[in-house]
């Protein structure tokens, strides 16, 4: 489902947690900067929690805007509480996403896998 | 709001922080099928929304301010696009900040949550501004055919000091224990 901001996934995984089932909010970069404060709620309530992120500011991108942010993702994410995973290589995706599902439905973590620029390319301008 | 709630036993409920928690947590006496909240302002609605949608065979309730509202109105359009029949949304409006100094909040000066919930897609809104208008709301509050908000205006008045469980985490062992018999 769409949210208008992803504020609004880190609030609703919650709730989705109270009521016994799971989720993943799935974000661009920028928009971890809008969970910022609602992750106080993953990390106090020691929710499980689990967000996949798609990189931007990262490895050759060509948009100066997303660069205060996207190399703010991580500092700010481990700052909040999560474990933070990073992707370089295709081959590595189903593992790790594998691994975060364990760190977070079976060992109730909060943990963030972020898909680099470079596994992803980054968007032409 | 007692009397908009009806029996609260019905209801899973999230409250938002300030006033609506200590009236939630005094109403039921801080009872396990409530997750009151002292922080994450703006997130009451959209935990009520990923909890109706966990459990479609449970009525969940939203009781929250005007001031929590606000500060992400956007959840307004994304529980619309949904519209998840079991899930209601009290709004308890004074109009002001209580918990920091009540200053005044948008709602004091022309904005209108009702309109908002109901320009996002929300079809069954109501606002209740005095006793004769309440026991329709409480109907529209149970009545499941789509998402229903309900905006209650009330005076600025400090709500009741009812003590109450503050420990997010604790708070969340204790609803899934109740709902879930499991921790």
């Amino acid at each position: 489902m769409a949210l208008t901001s992803e504020e609004e996934g880190v609030a609703m995984l919650a709730g989705t947690d109270l009521g016994g089932a799971r989720g993943v909010l799935l974000m661009q970069s920028s928009g971890t900067g809008n969970c910022v404060n609602m992750l106080s709620l993953i990390k106090g309530g020691r929710f499980p929690f689990l967000t996949l992120v798609s990189m931007r500011g990262d490895f050759g991108e060509g948009n100066p805007w997303q660069f205060p942010m996207g190399q703010a993702v991580q500092p700010l994410l481990e700052a909040m509480g999560l474990i933070c995973l990073r992707i370089d290589q295709p081959e590595e995706v189903v593992p790790t996403v594998g691994a975060a599902l364990t760190m977070v439905f079976q060992s109730g973590q909060a943990v963030a896998v972020l898909l680099t620029q470079k596994l992803l390319g980054a968007k032409q301008f | 709001m007692p009397a908009l709630i009806g029996r609260h036993e019905d209801f899973l409920v999230v409250s938002g922080l300030a006033g609506t928690s200590r009236d939630v947590a005094a109403l039921t006496e801080d009872a396990a099928h409530t997750y009151t909240m002292a922080g994450a302002m703006g997130g009451a609605c959209m935990i009520g929304l990923g909890l109706a949608l966990a459990r479609p065979d449970r009525r969940v309730l939203v009781v929250t301010g005007d001031g929590e509202s606000l500060m992400n109105i956007g959840a307004l359009a994304t529980i619309a696009v949904m519209n998840a029949p079991n899930l209601a949304i009290v709004c308890v409006d004074n109009g002001h900040y209580g918990e920091t100094g009540y200053q005044k909040s948008h709602t004091s000066l022309g904005v209108d949550l009702e309109k908002i919930a109901a320009g996002s897609g929300i079809k069954a809104t109501r606002t209740i501004a005095s006793q004769e208008e309440i026991a329709g709301g409480a109907r529209l509050l149970r009545e499941g055919n789509g998402t229903a908000l309900v905006v209650l205006r009330v005076k600025p008045t400090d709500p009741p000091a009812f003590k109450r469980n503050m420990d997010p985490s604790a708070c969340r062992s204790r609803f899934r224990a109740a709902l879930l018999g499991a921790p």
